[in-house]
């Protein structure tokens, strides 16, 4: 009696009852390619396992050039635990850029970006940026030897954009190098900035997915599916895969804790192997691959110019596929994805395997 | 006239009543302008006009004499030609002069080649003239021929034997090269070469009676080692050791003095030791009856202690009551003692950094015991157990530290498996229950639906 007396008091202030309603009403539907429905949700709590031991690491990680590697050094140490959170923070985040690739492509050739979802995928397409924003940044935090030399090549390629790129590398490195001042601008990016965006494309993003309900490939358009309730049978699916997610990151940390390696000096020679996370290799690679000169132009000009505008391709897919019911045009885009998705793996095989 | 004086007639300077005139200000510049370039042009016509009729005739004679048409080319690469030195500023003579006669007058200090017992005056007329020295390198010592004269090359040159080295038997006469030239013959990586070229000949050296190995032994050391394979340059060769222009064997009793400018430390704890006044007494030469000369090789701890290469055995008797037997056997066992328990300390941070533990505190710890090892290497030449127990019990402490935290991390690594194991059956027990749930839903649903 007392437990309705409660819930009626902050239904009638928060409508908690309608919105119930609305996730009751919520369906899933099934045919043969649901199993990538999960990814987004993977995703998202693979995000949300970020936030939490993002959190925690903040409360023992100092920011400056100084502190950096001996507080990470001492989390992974000292700290109870301590060791866990960071290695599952690591591996989290590299699973998560994983799963966001697998969700982002299979929306791709689902084409679930068709009109009326088109800024549903400008706003997943962005979030992909910010996540590569937050593996970019996020890498320097340790200060180590490695990520030094990283983000030193990193902000490099990002200098050599024309007109832009001597300011951008300033912005980026707080200076002409990387130093303390890059470490704690990284992390004013990494902490505050990126989650802050995040946050508000996560929020039109989800928005969007429920105003829109579930988008159902082209080829079953139109056609008496089988549905399934999202609460609670696709969300304890959901579950189920953050549970055993839950199970492989613990797994992953217990067997293969995150390497903290040597701590960062500018004066120490650049180590053999410097090359990015394994989500940049791709791109490293092929500007290693461009020849120095092509027809007169500066060849690593052309390659992130490339990539920009390829960039931006991808975000304004549902802009430019304009296939609706033509079969060669629809097959051109199939193609088009494969290509790319291609290109991606042996790239970065190449980068791994040399 | 001199120049200040065109210029402050020029420039009215005299009693002339001052003021502003712009015909004066520009007669006053034209006049400093034509002032400052006459030393140039005057200048500029006296070097055209300079005439080498040595060099003339010496590299006309290529075909006929070609030895006496070397020099003239030898002398390209020469430090004293690149200082602008020419044949007559060592030789005498008038290289202005076009008959041979004229040119090679003694009556103009012509001193041709001189005998090789001149040889260290010939050069020393510059290099042991502090005056002239430091216009050219004001740095270089001006005392080499009077070091020279100490030498045994110098005290048998004297003695009128015409084989032994002069200054040109090192550097060459013409075609001398600075020091720090490394084609120089006297460069650090070629000075061992240049005095095998006498002293590695056996010939050479039988006249003298004295040993022509010592080029072989010391490209066997650990000094040549260095010097030619990691290309340390400060690493000693013969000049290090014997001196450079005061080349000399040391005497026994300066043995360590020598070995001690670079072994500072262990030069100082062999005099304090008991075994300085002992090797005294009997005539042994310090560092060298260890060690050996030339052939030094990389000492071992195998060197101390009372096994079958051990050097202590060979003065000490092998006796409970001999106190040296007793204090290197001891020494040894601590050393080792020191040397295993780093190996031991490393192997299980190494075991525990490759099981992905984080471990490099201890690690880098554990090179504050790799330094009491080496530390302890160094006391052993004070020959006393108590200063070396000094650094080893500490080091020893340090290795204990290294060895429980690689435990310890070793430990912690079996525990998060442990760990892990049990946490995945709870997930996967967790995950099941869910999907069991799922599955009693929807079976329900089917059902009600149905």
């Amino acid at each position: 009696m007392k437990a309705d007396t409660i819930t009626a008091w902050f239904d009638e202030r928060l409508a908690i009852s309608s919105a119930a309603k609305v996730a009751r009403k919520k369906e899933v539907p099934i045919h043969r390619h649901t199993i990538w429905y999960y990814f987004g949700g993977m995703t998202l709590f693979l995000f949300t396992v970020q936030v939490v031991t993002g959190i925690l690491l903040l409360l023992y990680y100092r920011p400056s050039a100084e502190n950096a590697f001996e507080s990470v050094q001492f989390i992974m140490t000292e700290v109870q635990f301590g060791w866990l959170i960071r290695s599952v923070h690591s591996w989290s985040a590299n699973l998560l850029i994983a799963t966001l690739f697998v969700h982002m492509f299979s929306v791709f050739f689902m084409r679930a970006y068709r009109k009326p979802r088109e800024v549903t995928w400008v706003t997943g397409v962005l979030l992909m940026f910010i996540a590569l924003g937050f593996g970019f940044s996020g890498y320097l935090l340790p200060w180590n030897k490695l990520s030094f030399f990283a983000t030193k090549v990193g902000t490099e390629i990002a200098g050599v954009i024309p007109v832009i790129g001597k300011p951008v590398l300033k912005f980026l490195r707080g200076g002409e190098d990387v130093t303390g001042a890059t470490l704690t601008r990284f992390f004013g990016f990494h902490v505050a900035v990126l989650p802050a965006i995040t946050t508000v494309l996560i929020a039109i993003h989800l928005l969007l997915v429920q105003l829109h309900g579930m988008s159902v490939p082209p080829k079953y358009e139109g056609k008496d599916l089988r549905r399934m309730k999202f609460f609670p049978n696709f969300f304890m699916r959901d579950l189920v895969g953050w549970i055993l997610a839950v199970g492989v990151l613990a797994a992953l940390a217990a067997l293969f804790p995150w390497e903290l390696g040597e701590k960062a000096d500018a004066f120490a020679p650049a180590p053999a192997g410097i090359r990015p996370e394994w989500y940049f290799l791709f791109m490293f690679e092929t500007l290693k691959l461009i020849p120095p000169k092509i027809l007169g132009f500066d060849g690593e000009v052309i390659g992130i110019l490339a990539f920009a505008a390829g960039g931006l391709v991808w975000l304004l897919v549902p802009f430019i596929d304009r296939a609706n019911g033509e079969q060669k045009r629809r097959k051109i885009f199939i193609l088009f994805g494969l290509v790319v998705v291609l290109y991606i793996v042996v790239m970065t095989l190449v980068g791994y395997l040399k | 006239m001199n120049q200040r004086s065109i210029q402050s007639q020029a420039c009215g300077a005299s009693e002339e009543p001052r003021g502003f005139s712009l015909i004066r200000a520009i007669k006053c510049v034209a006049v400093i302008g034509l002032a400052l370039l006459v030393p140039f042009f005057t200048h500029g016509a006296a070097s055209a006009e300079k005439k080498d009729s040595c060099v003339e005739c010496h590299s006309q004679m290529a075909d006929a004499a070609p030895a006496i048409a070397a020099p003239v080319e030898q002398m390209k690469g020469d430090v004293h030609s690149s200082h602008g030195f020419s044949c007559v500023d060592c030789h005498g003579g008038d290289a202005g002069a076009d008959d041979m006669t004229e040119a090679m007058s003694r009556a103009k200090g012509f001193v041709g080649k001189p005998e090789p017992k001149a040889v260290p005056a010939f050069c020393g007329k510059c290099h042991s003239n502090a005056e002239q020295m430091k216009k050219f390198a004001p740095a270089l010592r001006i005392d080499q021929e009077r070091e020279y004269r100490t030498s045994v090359h110098g005290k048998l040159l004297e003695q009128g034997d015409r084989n032994v080295a002069t200054c040109i038997s090192c550097h060459g006469s013409h075609g001398v090269r600075a020091v720090n030239d490394p084609l120089s013959a006297v460069y650090p990586l070629n000075v061992a070469e240049t005095c095998s070229k006498c002293h590695a000949n056996a010939d050479y050296m039988k006249s003298y009676n004295i040993e022509h190995d010592q080029y072989e032994k010391y490209k066997s050391s650990v000094h040549a080692k260095a010097l030619y394979e990691k290309q340390d340059l400060s690493a000693p060769t013969c000049n290090d050791c014997h001196g450079n222009h005061g080349a000399a064997p040391p005497g026994i009793a300066s043995v360590s003095n020598v070995c001690g400018q670079c072994h500072a430390r262990q030069s100082t704890l062999f005099a304090q030791s008991p075994h300085k006044a002992a090797f005294d007494a009997v005539g042994f030469g310090e560092c060298i009856e260890c060690h050996s000369n030339h052939d030094i090789a990389q000492p071992s701890d195998e060197m101390i202690g009372v096994g079958e290469k051990s050097v202590c055995i060979l003065c000490h008797d092998a006796r409970e009551d001999n106190k040296g037997y007793v204090a290197a056997r001891q020494m040894r066992a601590r050393m080792d003692e020191l040397a295993a328990s780093i190996k031991s300390a490393s192997d299980i941070l190494t075991k525990a950094e490759r099981a992905g533990m984080e471990v490099s505190r201890p690690k880098f710890e554990l090179n504050e015991a790799r330094d009491a090892l080496t530390h302890a290497r160094v006391l052993i030449h004070s020959f006393s157990t108590d200063e070396v127990e000094k650094v080893i019990k500490p080091g020893l402490d340090i290795a204990a530290k290294g060895e429980s935290a690689g435990l310890a991390a070793l430990d912690e690594w079996s525990y998060r498996r442990k760990g892990l194991a049990a946490s995945l059956f709870f997930i996967l027990f967790l995950a099941a229950l869910v999907y069991l749930k799922v599955r009693q839903i929807e079976n329900k649903q089917r059902g009600s639906n149905g």
